[in-house]
């Protein structure tokens, strides 16, 4: 089975993130890792080659990011991945989801044109922009059904069962090879890589493409070719103190009533 | 980035601190205070430890090791100890102290019996050298193995025995005398397994600190093991554990770096955060100055263990050097500590703060694995001083 996990270098969220002055996100000032989220994925990936030993599984880690981002790959390759595929290229700079998800496509079919990919991994979604939308563009743009939020992976042959977790009901959803699953962080922590990982990943396969590799125009991505753009972004300011409310002549519940109504909570 | 991370080491090295000080910070950490106040041994992170293969650092893959060397192990003691020095000792005694003899002194059929699961972390060894009248001064062992016929039989007592105790406590290396010659005692090491009839390992010691490893003392009556389970020569036992004991010296210095550094970090967030007559206490010199002649303990204790630790890998005598590093480390350990509580105020005081527990804990660095003073007398005698 060949699987492609989907990887994203994200700023690390525990440290100030800047944005650029056209309002994209600042990827090369700030630290960067493979996004927690997408750490849950390569993990699914791992835990399947592990249950069905015997099998060959080959995982590869594909991320589409600055050249800082081969880091998010390098660590999913010393945490167990086989090879990694990295595109980097300076059009690719401020594209949305929309244009991200081209080139993920892209990358995937070149991949594909070498050994037949039966599974597309990815997380719920990455940690800095939290769209959660890129499964299911890759799924309508590689013509692939997708089942997405995974909380729990089952298979047998080609057939994928798992379990998603909903607000009100939980579904278990059938799918059969090729498709694309995307995964919660439900599913399992990820393992933290061993030194023998870590000495292993220097070894290990990584290509690195250009747009011109894959097929992809510089007029395709990037900012201008973008469907949405950030209009501005603001620090979310900081908690203010509450109103408070003193019950000093028996006017405390009328004062309260009053308070909900006028934010139309009742 | 601070400590170990901005050290010129070769980028492997990094990686796996790194990968240390994310597993430290996200695993180790939230439960540390846990195990200290409740004086109880964190079994899980001990497992998930053993899954990372901290335990097969610096052992061969054949034997179910990482292929890493002495030098991983002690950065990965450094970050680490720097978090929660139990746990470090735990893996330090574990590694250098429960499975190193095996791999250095021991047959390939012990190798391939005990290996894999103490470098796994499935298992712990001990090593029983300290008795209650003999410690650096091996002469002094009281413990006896008798031959009778196929078997060695133990008698004998022996004390502070790091990770005797635990469920996961499969293995037991016990100096013992074998035999006088020429009215000389011949001190031998001899493998015995946890639960052979006749050990008895009491109940744990009420420490000051390191209250989530685990110590007890034990006792022998009687103990009857194989004798192919002797460990290396016969009489060759306490020139077995001094080359032990002065690779423990490198792996123990590291810990206790981890521990200055730990000291610094936590200072440098306190000193920025709390305020006091309107403005962050560490814009004080008092307060800055102290943290910063904390940094520069730390910086060159580390230089020194590394330093040991590339002599070592490089297969030259460290035996100085690794005095060195334990005796600075230990110090700047137990000064950063009582710096760290300082700048900490009152909170320093409360054990629920990290820099409390390393105040606790950094005691017995300036102890264990022979004294600051055995330190001073190893140099000493390097320098050729009578005496």
């Amino acid at each position: 089975m060949n699987i492609v996990v989907c990887v994203k270098y994200v700023p690390d969220a525990t440290a100030d993130r800047q944005f650029e002055s056209d309002n994209t996100v600042d990827r090369v000032g700030v630290d960067g890792l493979l996004s927690e989220l997408d750490e849950y994925a390569v993990e699914q990936a791992l835990q399947l080659r592990e249950k069905r030993e015997g099998e060959d599984i080959e995982i590869t880690a594909l991320c589409v990011g600055p050249e800082k981002a081969v880091d998010a790959i390098r660590k999913a390759l010393q945490m167990g991945a086989d090879k990694g595929v990295h595109v980097v290229d300076d059009a690719i700079a401020g594209s949305d989801s929309v244009a991200t998800s081209l080139v993920l496509a892209k990358a995937r079919e070149k991949i594909g044109a070498e050994k037949k990919v039966d599974l597309v991994m990815t997380g719920m979604a990455s940690t800095d922009a939290s769209m959660s939308v890129i499964p299911a563009m890759l799924a309508e743009r590689l013509e692939l059904p997708q089942v997405t939020f995974a909380s729990v992976v089952e298979s047998q042959g080609e057939v994928f069962r798992v379990r998603r977790d909903g607000d009100t009901a939980t579904e278990i959803v059938e799918g059969r090879l090729p498709m694309v699953l995307s995964v919660t962080d439900q599913t399992g922590e990820a393992r933290y890589p061993s030194f023998k990982g870590i000495m292993a990943a220097k070894k290990k396969p990584l290509e690195t493409w250009a747009l011109s590799d894959i097929g992809v125009e510089a007029d395709q991505v990037g900012l201008s070719a973008s469907w949405t753009a950030v209009e501005g972004t603001e620090a979310r300011p900081p908690r203010t103190q509450g109103e408070i409310v003193t019950d000093e002549d028996g006017s405390g519940a009328t004062a309260l009533v009053d308070f909900l109504a006028s934010k139309k909570f009742i | 980035m601070s400590g170990l991370l901005s050290a010129d080491l070769p980028e492997e090295y990094l990686e796996l601190a790194r990968t240390v000080r994310a597993f430290a910070t996200e695993v180790v950490a939230p439960v540390a205070h846990h195990h200290d106040q409740t004086h109880t041994f964190p079994y899980d992170v001990v497992a998930q430890m053993g899954e990372m293969g901290l335990f097969g650092l610096p052992f061969p893959e054949e034997y179910g090791g990482m292929g890493g060397d002495y030098l991983a192990l002690c950065v990965a003691l450094e970050e680490l100890g720097r978090v929660d020095q139990s746990v470090a000792i735990t893996l330090e005694a574990g590694v250098s102290l429960g499975a190193m003899p095996v791999y250095r002194f021991g047959t390939e059929e012990q190798k391939q019996r005990w290996l894999p699961d103490l470098t796994a972390g499935r298992a712990l060894g001990a090593f029983g050298l300290t008795e209650p009248g003999a410690g650096t001064d091996a002469g002094g062992t009281r413990t006896t193995a008798v031959r009778d016929g196929d078997e060695w039989v133990i008698n004998g007592s022996k004390q502070f025995i790091t990770n005797s105790g635990t469920d996961i406590t499969r293995l037991i290396t016990v100096t013992a005398v074998t035999s006088e010659l020429d009215g000389k005692r011949r001190i031998s090491s001899i493998l015995v397994p946890a639960d052979t009839p006749g050990v008895l390992v009491e109940p744990a010691y009420d420490k000051v600190g390191w209250n989530a490893s685990d110590t007890h003392p034990l006792t022998f009556t009687d103990v009857r093991v194989p004798v192919e389970n002797l460990l290396g020569e016969e009489g060759r036992g306490y020139a077995n554990f001094l080359r032990i004991l002065d690779e423990g010296r490198i792996a123990i210095a590291a810990l206790a770096v981890g521990a200055a550094q730990g000291c610094v970090d936590e200072s440098v967030r306190y000193a920025g955060e709390r305020e006091a007559f309107g403005r962050p206490i560490g814009a004080n010199q008092a307060v800055a100055f102290r943290i910063a002649r904390m940094e520069a303990r730390a910086h060159t204790a580390r230089l020194a263990y590394l330093d040991a630790a590339r002599l070592l890998l490089a297969g030259k005598p460290f035996k100085k050097q690794a005095a060195i590093a334990k005796l600075v480390a230990s110090e700047a350990a137990m000064d950063n500590a009582r710096d760290a509580t300082q700048v900490f105020g009152g909170y320093g005081f409360m054990n629920e703060f990290t820099v409390a527990r390393h105040y606790r804990d950094s005691k017995i660095l300036e102890v264990g694995e022979g004294t600051t003073e055995v330190q001073l007398m190893l140099l000493a005698r390097e320098l050729g001083l009578p005496g």
